[in-house]
């Protein structure tokens, strides 16, 4: 029995015709072929977040970025006007690493006057022009402005660095974005500044670890065991519904309720989340900076729900920004490795802790962040092997994993189209220009 | 990583024998679960848990920017607190159970 409204349709799933309720085939999760031409239609041509601008504090504030699924590497740097540029990561000499330490291979950063390149010297000003030749008059015909930085299209919302490896990107940021790059504007992304950041190389598609994380169906019953036994009991009996989903194709929306800002019963949360007054859901004690009086983003609790608790973006193709109730965010990113492998980096977002409390209660939230995402982690890599099994070939998607159904559909609509397409067969056909 | 030998303030002496639970980074944090029994976690567990809240308030008496070290190795005891939590409340098990090789390499973690 449904405990929050459909839509009229009766699922929604349905209230996007087009998007089918059959089951769907994951040779997409594993097959070669498919995989180069997701690199190609959808990595190579799209909008990528590699950060927030909190990284580049300064004049000459870089970071590199390495994209081994593209055989590239980007150098992103603060420029003496403080503009936000990037690089690709390579000499124009003799075609070095321009930007690295100690392993050619990981990526670092810091702060710098200008790029000089360990081989011979060359050096590049801030906005990637060449500045200095060793032994200029030694070479033949020399232009120095034609020999600066090769630049990367690199463009900023709302403080996350975006580039695009595509010489002439179809679409601006904000075009690519939208209506989110509206809708979520005005979010205090600037003031959560207290980070943690971790990586993993999961040994599964891309696309399974969003799966994972825009459908909360699986949270009963795989993190069971994360809550008391009285409430895990509770929990499996109910299952999950979500509040509220929403597609904005490519893009897409999961608004769910939540636990515990603070829990109606202590007796739902183990003994150290009471003590630190914090758990799954982050400090129950939201910071200043989100109280409860502040308008929240016009996308934000769609459904207006009083048990709100958190919503999940999936910004396309390949990043999520997941806003809690209890004020704070997680960004999860997905770089593809291979057919059956890619790196999961996730950030956690904390308004800075005024005292000692405050940075414990944080400290738990990120303690239990990282347990649930050991055991998601592990059951993609059962997942995946056992796709490649091909002993099934397609598999069953309920109404509240519309949001798989949606993504796998997407990504086959951009690698048909060879780039972003201008239309999805389950959404209404956007409203004309003359206005008809 | 501290020594084994972490002053704690006045007051906390308690607790010393738990002082090697002092770790100034996440990964120290949880590789001292990962290596721990559950008979040691335990024995950290129940003397932590009766003194967290006044763990905390001495600590709040303070800038958290400026924290004293004794007050700071207190501290950074709940943070293993908070790992060796897990093991104790949910796992029975140092390690999250059907987690298998997973691991998370912390690119950035706040400062204390």
């Amino acid at each position: 029995m449904a405990h929050f409204p459909k839509p009229a349709e009766g699922s929604w799933t349905e209230h996007y015709p087009g998007l089918g309720t059959g089951p769907v085939s994951y040779k997409d999760s594993y097959d070669p072929d498919y995989w180069q031409q997701e690199i190609d239609t959808i990595f190579k041509k799209e909008w990528l977040c590699v950060g927030r601008v909190e990284r580049l504090g300064r004049t000459g504030s870089y970071f590199t970025k390495e994209f081994p699924w593209a055989k590239q590497s980007i150098v992103v740097v603060k420029d003496r006007e403080g503009t936000v540029r990037a690089f690709y990561n390579v000499c124009r000499h003799r075609g070095n690493k321009l930007v690295w330490d100690d392993y050619p291979n990981e990526e670092t950063s810091g702060v710098c006057r200008q790029f000089s390149c360990k081989y011979h010297g060359w050096r590049y000003d801030l906005d990637g022009s060449l500045t200095f030749i060793q032994q200029e008059e030694e070479f033949f015909d020399v232009d120095k402005d034609s020999l600066g930085l090769v630049p990367v299209a690199c463009d900023v919302w709302e403080g996350f660095i975006f580039v695009n490896l595509d010489p002439e990107p179809q679409q601006t940021l904000a075009e690519a974005l939208s209506p989110l790059s509206e809708g979520l504007a005005g979010y205090p992304f600037g003031e959560m500044t207290q980070t943690y950041e971790v990586r993993s190389e999961v040994n599964s598609n891309w696309k399974l670890f969003i799966d994972a994380f825009v459908e909360f169906y699986h949270a009963p019953v795989l993190h069971q065991r994360q809550a008391t036994a009285e409430e895990s009991q509770k929990l499996a009996s109910i299952g999950f519904e979500g509040l509220h989903y929403e597609l904005f194709s490519p893009h897409s929306m999961v608004s769910s309720w939540g636990g515990m800002s603070p829990p109606k019963d202590p007796r739902m949360v183990k003994p150290i989340e009471n003590l630190l007054r914090s758990g799954l859901f982050g400090p129950w004690d939201k910071p200043d900076v989100v109280n409860d009086n502040q308008d929240l983003p016009p996308l934000l609790n769609p459904s207006k729900h009083r048990s709100w608790g958190i919503d999940s973006f999936l910004v396309w193709p390949n990043f999520m920004i997941l806003f809690w109730e209890t004020g704070w965010y997680l960004t999860y990113t997905y770089w593809p490795l291979g057919p059956s492998k890619h790196l999961f980096e996730s950030t956690l977002n904390f308004a800075p802790p005024e005292n000692a409390s405050q940075r414990a209660a944080q400290e738990f939230a990120f303690s239990t962040f990282k347990e649930y995402a050991f055991q998601d982690a592990n059951t993609l890599e059962a997942t995946q092997t056992m796709i490649e099994s091909e002993v099934v070939d397609t598999f069953m998607l309920n109404d509240q994993e519309i949001l798989c159904r949606h993504h796998h559909a997407a990504v086959r609509e951009q690698v048909k189209a060879g780039g972003r397409p201008t239309s999805y067969p389950w959404m209404p056909a956007p409203a004309s220009a003359n206005g008809e | 990583m501290m020594s084994d030998t972490a002053t704690l303030p006045p007051g906390f002496a308690d607790l010393d024998p738990f002082a090697d639970w002092a770790l100034d980074t996440w990964r120290e944090r949880y590789e001292k679960r990962l290596a721990s029994s559950m008979d040691e976690m335990q024995a950290f567990y129940d003397a932590m848990m009766p003194r967290l809240t006044e763990i905390l308030e001495h600590c709040d008496r303070f800038d958290l920017q400026d924290l004293p070290d004794d007050a700071r190795n207190l501290l950074l005891m709940a943070f293993s607190l908070c790992e060796a939590s897990f093991p104790v409340e949910a796992w029975r098990q140092p390690r999250v159970p059907d987690s298998g090789s997973a691991d998370l390499e912390m690119v950035r973690e706040p400062p204390l």
